[in-house]
């Protein structure tokens, strides 16, 4: 008995959940530890977070829903039999990543150039909080990021598969489970926005 | 053609590449095997300290040191992993029919990622800074201060909880997905039972300690202050969050040994297991309401009343669910046709020392008597009675009741009866003496001791030496086994579980004909119900 | 293969969902403008009923097993359990 001759869809998109299971809580504890923090300091946290520019973080979340958008279309696509379309769209969800890292990078970057980083010239002297604030946000939606990054290798990877047909519409599962885990991501960014930008 | 036969391909390519699932719970047993018993002699060196109140054979630093690995080794390295890779690995596949677990490769990927988890922290001891000092634990604000290599030992937590949400992960979806025809959930063996409740919490809570280790070394590292007051964080966040973690892993820990010792009982009264479907669900409710007790660790931390009181609640309700099993465990016993095999008697005895565990667990759970023995030898005696008197001595029961199936060869249970009373009375001796010095005052992880204490710390290192020429006895009796034991029949108890209806060792696809099952796991009498 | 009961979601209902996920996010943006209070509340409600259409719909679990959903659920639960037993210590100090 071959491992492919008693493959199991099920069993392999069950198994990804429970994966994805560990991310939820990977980033759950993250969320404990911001909701901890930001009870005990909620006036620094809200001055700390004038830093961010919420425009910016509002449009990157565009960008990573229509990147969610065009890989779950990719996915119909495959299902109905179009496997260039479904190749395409999986591209443009790589790209919809690069802007999303793009634009997260140039924020970190002024983030640098105000001095804004714990133990930095702008939060050096700062009252207890402001520090913690900055070092939270660089921890999330750094990790956030790295996430993206192999949300897009992976993709990469599937983009190949779609062109050599080891991802083909009898065979979707590769696809699929790389969608969740794009989508995944992109819950994760959902918390993360109003946390940083919009309500803290 | 049995599992262990090599089909000429060289022996050491054959293993190290191997997706057999009998195969990786060897190698997890081959890793496991000399931790346990290198950790353990950590513990002889600390009771060796413990003959003289002063100072003595090591010095305080040192001290300090060989609490932490032999914490870190013995919990992440032993405990842990133990029950579930070892015989998880081995027969949960072979007991619902299967050829193997749902993804072999990455249950080859968990092994590696063990090996080199341990690797880590071994290593850890020869680097520059030494072995973290900060006992198993971690606690900040000492884990980030401290000059030890603490990022190191974390980062090995790190790699060893990678490992183990693999196996949960692959235990889960194999439970669902490859269970032979006419296996039921229902008429799933209670260790199955046991070993998916626990790979639930793996999944879901290991994921926890991962991220709190990294945040240690970034805190080593870029000093962000997330746990320093200084800097409006709170060290007691840190404290959550591992034990999040670390309580519910003491669930991981004991489950799959409950769940083992459910399957020695029925076999050897030869008589159907009582209550069994209580059996099974509580070994969920003690998933479920043991992942919600962590605060019991932190009573006297400085946590919200509020919260003393609700996790001192919550610790009670985990009895209920651990009583189910002892109760019906017992029942089981009643009226049953009893034989006094090795593997019975290890198994009664994780009955009995678990109970004490347990027990002690409710008296330390109580708001009021915890603040009087937190931090006590006490505490370190409860531990122990759970972790070694439950989980060891129901991985011992566990290795004697699979052994032949394992290896195929018999053993001596002579040795094993004489090794079973000097580990029993040593066990006791040693840990009960610890429950008392604790009572009288003596804090745990103290180098020094008073020398009001000397007697009965006098008495409990006894205690230890016993208990391990034990230990000793029963590896010597189990080694020569491997090389010298008789050849095993199929059935040597008379068990009625799945593995014993195909061969001692078992061939390499478990089975030559997929089972179909037609009754539940235990029916010793078919037509009477127990 | 066992894909045939595999259910295809068309392109509408998918631009359908992202439209609505948009949307939501500009008017979370908007009420975050509004004041500090109604922030915290859009954090609270708008969110995590952001994240149920991605699940539900993106993620496919609408066209899922119940087993699955139960445990896609039951992982949530915990999170949740666990965040409200941090919350009984921490305000409460």
């Amino acid at each position: 008995m071959s491992e492919a001759a008693e493959f199991d869809y099920e069993g392999a998109k069950l198994g990804m959940w429970l994966f994805l299971f560990t991310e939820f809580m990977l980033f759950g504890a993250l969320f404990m530890l911001y909701g901890g923090s930001r009870v005990l300091n909620p006036e620094q946290f809200h001055a700390a977070s004038r830093e961010l520019d919420a425009g910016l973080g509002v449009a990157n979340t565009m960008v990573l829903l229509t990147g969610s958008l065009f890989i779950a279309s990719a996915l119909s696509a495959l299902q109905g039999g179009r496997r260039r379309a479904a190749r395409n769209l999986t591209a443009l969800t790589v790209l919809c990543g690069a802007v999303f890292l793009a634009v997260k990078g140039f924020e970190w970057a002024a983030h640098f150039r105000h001095g804004f980083y714990p133990n930095g010239p702008a939060l050096k002297g700062a009252p207890p909080g402001r520090a913690l604030f900055a070092g939270l946000y660089y921890l999330m939606t750094g990790l956030h990021g790295l996430h993206v990054l192999a949300g897009m290798a992976l993709l990469s990877v599937l983009w190949f598969w779609l062109g050599s047909g080891r991802a083909r519409p009898d065979h979707f599962i590769a696809l699929e489970n790389s969608a969740l885990y794009w989508h995944l991501v992109d819950i994760i960014w959902i918390f993360l926005l109003p946390l940083f930008y919009l309500a803290a | 053609m049995s599992y262990l036969d090599n089909e000429g391909a060289p022996a050491w390519k054959a293993w190290l590449t191997t997706t057999d699932h009998k195969r990786i719970a060897l190698m997890y047993l081959s890793l496991i095997a000399p931790l346990f018993l290198a950790a353990m002699s950590l513990g002889v060196t600390m009771r060796i300290k413990h003959l003289h109140g002063g100072d003595f054979l090591i010095s305080a630093q040192t001290y300090n040191e060989l609490f932490t690995l032999h914490g870190v080794v013995m919990i992440f390295m032993f405990v842990i992993p133990g029950l579930a890779t070892v015989f998880g690995n081995f027969f949960l596949p072979i007991l619902i029919g299967a050829r193997d677990v749902a993804f072999p490769r990455v249950n080859l990927l968990s092994v590696y990622l063990f090996a080199a988890g341990c690797a880590l922290a071994l290593f850890s001891i020869v680097t520059r800074g030494g072995a973290a000092d900060t006992g198993w634990t971690f606690y900040v604000p000492f884990s980030v201060r401290t000059g030890t290599d603490v990022s190191l030992a974390v980062f090995s937590v790190f790699v060893l909880g990678l490992s183990s949400i693999l196996t949960g992960l692959n235990f889960i979806v194999t439970t669902h997905r490859l269970r032979a025809p006419g296996m039921s959930f229902h008429r799933m063996p209670l260790f199955v039972w046991a070993s998916y409740a626990t790979a639930w919490i793996q999944v879901l809570v290991t994921p926890v300690i991962g991220i709190t280790m990294i945040l240690v070394i970034l805190e080593r590292f870029f000093n962000v202050g997330l746990f320093d007051p200084a800097k409006g964080g709170d060290p007691l966040m840190y404290q959550h969050l591992f034990w999040t973690y670390s309580h519910p892993a003491v669930y991981i820990m004991i489950i799959p040994a409950m769940g083992a010792v459910t399957e020695v009982i029925p076999t050897f009264c030869h008589k159907n297991v009582y209550g069994y479907k209580a059996i099974a669900y509580s070994s969920l409710g003690i998933a479920f309401f043991g992942s919600l007790v962590w605060g019991h660790h932190m009573f006297t931390s400085g946590m919200a009343e509020l919260a003393d009181m609700i996790f001192s609640l919550l610790t009670m309700i985990v009895a209920v669910p651990s009583a189910i099993k002892i109760f019906n465990w017992t029942a089981t016993l009643y009226k049953g046709s009893i034989e006094l095999t090795p593997a019975l008697l290890y198994a009664l005895s994780f009955v009995f020392l678990f109970a004490i565990g347990g027990i002690t667990g409710i008296i330390q759970g109580a708001l009021a008597v915890n603040v009087f023995l937190h931090d006590t030898y006490w505490v370190v005696g409860h531990f122990h009675y759970v972790m070694f008197g439950g989980t060891g001595f129901g991985f011992f029961a566990a290795l004697l009741y699979w052994f032949p199936k394992m290896f195929g060869r018999m053993y001596n249970p002579k040795p094993a009866y004489w090794a079973w009373a000097l580990m029993f009375v040593g066990f006791n001796v040693f840990y009960f003496t610890f429950l008392v010095l604790g009572t009288m005052g003596m804090p745990r992880r103290y180098y020094a001791h008073l020398p009001q204490y000397d007697t009965a710390q006098l008495l409990a290192s006894a205690g230890a030496f016993t208990m391990v020429s034990g230990i000793l006895i029963l590896a010597g009796d189990l080694v020569w086994a491997l090389f010298k034991g008789a050849r095993a029949p199929d059935n040597p108890w008379g068990g009625m579980t799945l593995e014993w209806k195909t061969a001692s060792p078992p061939p390499k696809e478990n089975f030559k004909e997929r089972p179909v099952i037609t009754s539940g796991p235990y029916e010793f009498n078919p037509g009477r119900r127990a | 293969m066992g894909n045939e009961q595999a259910h295809v979601i068309p392109y509408r209902t998918l631009a359908l969902v992202w439209m609505a996920l948009l949307l939501l996010t500009l008017a979370l943006w908007g009420l975050s403008r509004l004041s500090q209070r109604l922030a915290v509340l859009g954090l609270l409600t708008i969110s995590p009923f952001k994240a149920g259409l991605v699940l539900y719909v993106f993620m496919h679990l609408r066209y899922e097993r119940v087993l699955l959903r139960t445990m896609v659920f039951a992982a949530l639960a915990i999170l949740v359990i666990f965040l409200a037993l941090l919350f009984s210590d921490i305000p409460f100090r």
